[in-house]
C-alpha cells in the first residue's frame, strides 16, 4: 500500500490538533505550523497526481481491513486532480491571510486545517458513510470560519447556512439508510456492484436513494433551487475563507461525478439516473447566476454570483454526460476554481482600499493602487468570463463544441453564450465604476501587502498557465474521463485481493 | 411492528419539517432535532427489525443482529448532537445581534 495516500488527511488533522493544543502560543508559532502543513500538502498532492497519472487506481485500506468491510481510500485521477486544486487554493488563501486576517479570529489556523481535512477526506474516501463524516467535518469548520466577527448580516447568513446544511445532512442519512437497507453495503465500489445486479423489486428504492443523494450534493454545489444560500454566505465571509470556499461547491460537483458515474448507472443501456435532471437544473442555475451578476451592486456579491455561474456551466457540461463534455467540464473546473478564488481575494483588496465605501459599485471613491488592482481585475475579469488568452476561453470552447449534435444544443449554446456576454458587460461596468468613474480621492492608504498581491496574482496567473499547458491538462482530463466512464477499473481496484 | 415503526418515523419527520418551516430559531432547532431522531430511528431499522435476537453475538443464536447500523446511528447521533449545540449558540448570537428570533433576523414586514 502507498501510505502517502492518507497524507492529505493526516497532515491537516495533526496540524489542526496541534494548533488547538498550542492555543496560547504566539501567533508566529501558529503561522509557521499552519503554513508549513499547508505547504506540505502541495508536493504531496503533486506526487499523488503523478502516481495517479500512470492510470493505476490505488487503494488504501484503513487498518488493513479488506474492502467491503473496512473503510477504503481510493486515489484515482479525479481525486488527485481535486487534491492538487485544493492544495493550491488553500496555500494561496492562507498566504493571503498572513497579512493580518488570521489574527482577527482566535482559532483561524486550526479551523482552516480542519476544513482542509474535511475537503481532502471527501475527495479521497471510497465509502459513502465516510463521505458523510468528512462532509460534516468540512461543514462544521466552515460554520466556524464563516461566523466569526461581523454584525447581524454575517450572523444571519451563517444561520441560514447552518440550518440548510443540517437539513441536508438528514437527507444524506436517509439516503444512506435506504442504500444500506436495500443493498447491505456502503462501500462505493461494492454498492455499485450490488446495485447493478439488484432485484428489480428494489430498483425504485435505489433510484430514490440516488436522487436523495443528488439533492444533498446539489445543495453543496448550490444548484437551483437549492443554491440561494451561497451568495449571502460567500459575500459575508472574509476573503481567505471565501477563497477557500471556492472549492466547497466543487466538493458537491465532485461527489455528483463520483457517485453518479459509479453507482447510479443503468447496467443494461448505460444511461445515468441523473441524465433527465441535471442539464435543465444547471441551465436554470446559470440563468440565475447571470441575473445575480448583472444586478449585484457590490463586487463581492458579483464574485459570489460568478461562483453560481461557474457551477451552472460546469454542471450543464456534466449534464450532457458525453465523453467530450466531461473532459471540457474537468478543464473548466480547474480553471474556474482558481479564478473565482483569486477574484474573492481581489475584491477584498479593493474593498479595503476604498475604506468605508468598500467594494460598492455605486460609490466614486478611488482605490489606493489603481494600476496594480486594475491590472489584476482586468486579468480576472477576462479570465472568468472566458475570453482569450486564458484557460476559460479554451474550456468554454470545448464545452460548446461538446454540445454539438445533441438535441439540447440550442438551449445549451444560447444559455452559455448569452450568460458569457452578460458577465462581460457586468464586469466591464464594475471595472469602470471602481477604477475610472472615481472622484480622484487618494483612497485609504492600505497598500496591498506583498503576500496579498502575490497570492491573488498567483491564482489569476493560473488561468493563463492553464492555457499555456492546455494540452497536458486536457490529456489528463481525457484519461480521467476514461476512468469515470468505465467504473469497472475502480471497482476492481477496490474489491480485488491485495497482492 | 413494521407499520408502527414506519408511522413513528414518518410522524417524527413530519413534525420536524413543520417546525423547521416555522422560521423562528427555537422551533427550527426543535424541528431539526425531531428530524434527527426520525433519521436515527430509520437508520437503526436498516439492520432489519427482529424480536428475540441477541444484542450482540451469542453462540446459541444463529443469526446475530447486524452491528453496522448501530455504529452508523452512534456516529450520526454524535454529529447531530454537536451540530445542534452549535446551532443553539449561533441562534443565541443571532438573537443578540438582531434582537429577533426570526431566522431572517427581523420580524416579517
Amino acid at each position: 500500500m502507498n501510505h502517502w495516500i492518507i497524507a492529505p488527511i493526516i497532515v491537516p488533522l495533526v496540524a489542526g490538533a496541534a494548533l488547538l493544543v498550542l492555543q496560547g502560543a504566539e501567533a508566529h508559532t501558529k503561522r509557521v505550523l499552519s503554513l508549513s502543513a499547508t505547504t506540505a500538502l502541495l508536493p504531496i498532492a503533486l506526487m499523488l497526481l503523478s502516481a495517479a497519472a500512470s492510470g493505476e487506481q490505488q487503494t488504501y485500506y484503513l487498518g488493513d481491513w479488506p474492502a467491503p468491510f473496512g473503510i477504503v481510500l481510493v486515489l484515482d485521477r479525479l481525486t488527485a486532480l481535486m487534491l492538487v486544486l485544493s492544495a493550491v487554493l488553500a496555500l494561496a488563501s492562507l498566504f493571503y491571510a498572513l497579512a493580518g486576517e488570521d489574527k482577527k479570529q482566535e482559532d483561524f489556523h486550526a479551523l482552516f486545517q480542519f476544513q482542509l481535512l474535511g475537503i481532502n477526506g471527501a475527495f479521497l474516501t471510497g465509502d459513502l458513510f465516510n463521505l458523510f463524516v468528512f462532509f460534516e467535518i468540512l461543514l462544521i469548520a466552515s460554520y466556524c470560519l464563516l461566523v466569526y466577527g461581523g454584525g447581524a448580516p454575517r450572523t444571519r447568513a451563517a444561520v441560514h447556512f447552518v440550518i440548510l446544511n443540517l437539513a441536508g445532512s438528514s437527507v444524506f442519512l436517509i439516503a444512506l439508510g435506504v442504500i444500506y437497507g436495500t443493498l447491505g453495503s456502503l462501500n462505493m465500489a461494492d454498492v455499485a456492484v450490488k446495485a447493478a445486479s439488484a432485484d428489480p423489486h428494489d430498483t425504485g428504492l435505489i433510484r430514490t436513494a440516488g436522487l436523495l443523494l443528488f439533492v444533498v450534493f446539489a445543495l453543496k454545489a448550490a444548484l437551483v433551487p437549492l443554491g440561494f444560500w451561497l451568495p449571502s454566505a460567500y459575500r459575508s465571509a472574509t476573503a481567505p475563507v471565501a477563497c477557500l470556499f471556492a472549492i466547497m461547491t466543487k466538493v458537491g460537483v465532485y461527489a455528483i461525478l463520483r457517485v453518479h458515474t459509479l453507482i447510479f448507472v443503468d447496467p443494461s443501456d448505460g444511461t445515468y439516473l441523473l441524465a433527465p435532471w441535471l442539464l435543465p437544473l444547471a441551465l436554470a442555475t446559470l440563468a440565475l447566476g447571470t441575473i445575480g451578476v448583472i444586478s449585484a451592486s457590490e463586487l463581492r456579491t458579483t464574485v459570489s454570483y460568478l461562483v453560481v455561474v461557474s457551477v451552472g456551466t460546469l454542471l450543464a457540461a456534466i449534464g450532457l454526460f458525453s465523453r467530450d463534455a466531461l473532459i471540457a467540464a474537468l478543464f473548466y473546473l480547474s480553471h474556474s476554481t482558481l479564478v473565482t478564488g483569486g477574484l474573492f481575494l481581489l475584491a477584498d483588496l479593493i474593498a479595503v482600499q476604498r475604506g468605508r465605501d468598500e467594494a460598492r459599485l455605486d460609490r466614486p471613491r478611488a482605490v489606493h493602487q489603481p494600476i496594480l488592482l486594475g491590472t489584476l481585475f482586468f486579468i480576472g475579469a477576462v479570465a472568468v468570463s472566458g475570453l482569450p488568452p486564458f484557460g476559460g476561453f479554451a474550456a468554454k470552447l470545448y464545452i460548446l463544441k461538446a454540445a454539438q449534435g445533441s438535441a439540447t444544443a440550442p438551449w445549451f449554446w444560447g444559455a452559455i453564450l448569452v450568460s458569457g456576454l452578460l458577465v462581460i458587460a457586468s464586469l466591464s461596468r464594475a471595472g469602470s465604476a471602481i477604477f475610472w468613474r472615481t472622484n480622484h480621492s487618494a483612497g485609504e492608504a492600505h497598500p496591498a501587502q506583498r503576500c496579498q498581491a502575490v497570492s491573488t496574482g498567483t491564482l489569476l496567473a493560473a488561468a493563463f498557465l492553464l492555457m499555456v499547458f492546455a494540452a497536458p491538462v486536457l490529456n489528463y482530463a481525457e484519461a480521467t474521463v476514461e476512468q469515470l466512464l468505465h467504473p469497472s477499473g475502480y471497482i476492481e481496484a477496490v474489491l480485488s485481493d491485495r497482492g | 411492528m413494521e407499520g408502527l415503526f414506519a408511522i413513528v418515523v414518518g410522524g417524527l419527520v413530519a413534525c420536524g419539517v413543520y417546525l423547521l418551516l416555522r422560521a423562528r430559531t427555537f422551533p427550527v432547532v426543535l424541528g431539526l432535532t425531531l428530524i434527527g431522531y426520525g433519521v436515527n430511528v430509520f437508520l437503526f431499522a436498516t439492520g432489519r427489525l427482529v424480536t428475540g435476537s441477541a444484542p450482540l453475538v451469542l453462540p446459541v443464536i444463529n443469526s446475530p443482529p447486524d452491528p453496522l447500523p448501530q455504529a452508523l446511528v452512534l456516529t450520526a447521533i454524535v454529529i447531530g448532537f454537536g451540530m445542534t449545540a452549535y446551532l443553539v449558540v449561533l441562534a443565541l448570537k443571532a438573537y443578540g445581534k438582531s434582537g429577533s428570533d426570526h431566522v431572517d433576523g427581523g420580524p416579517a414586514e
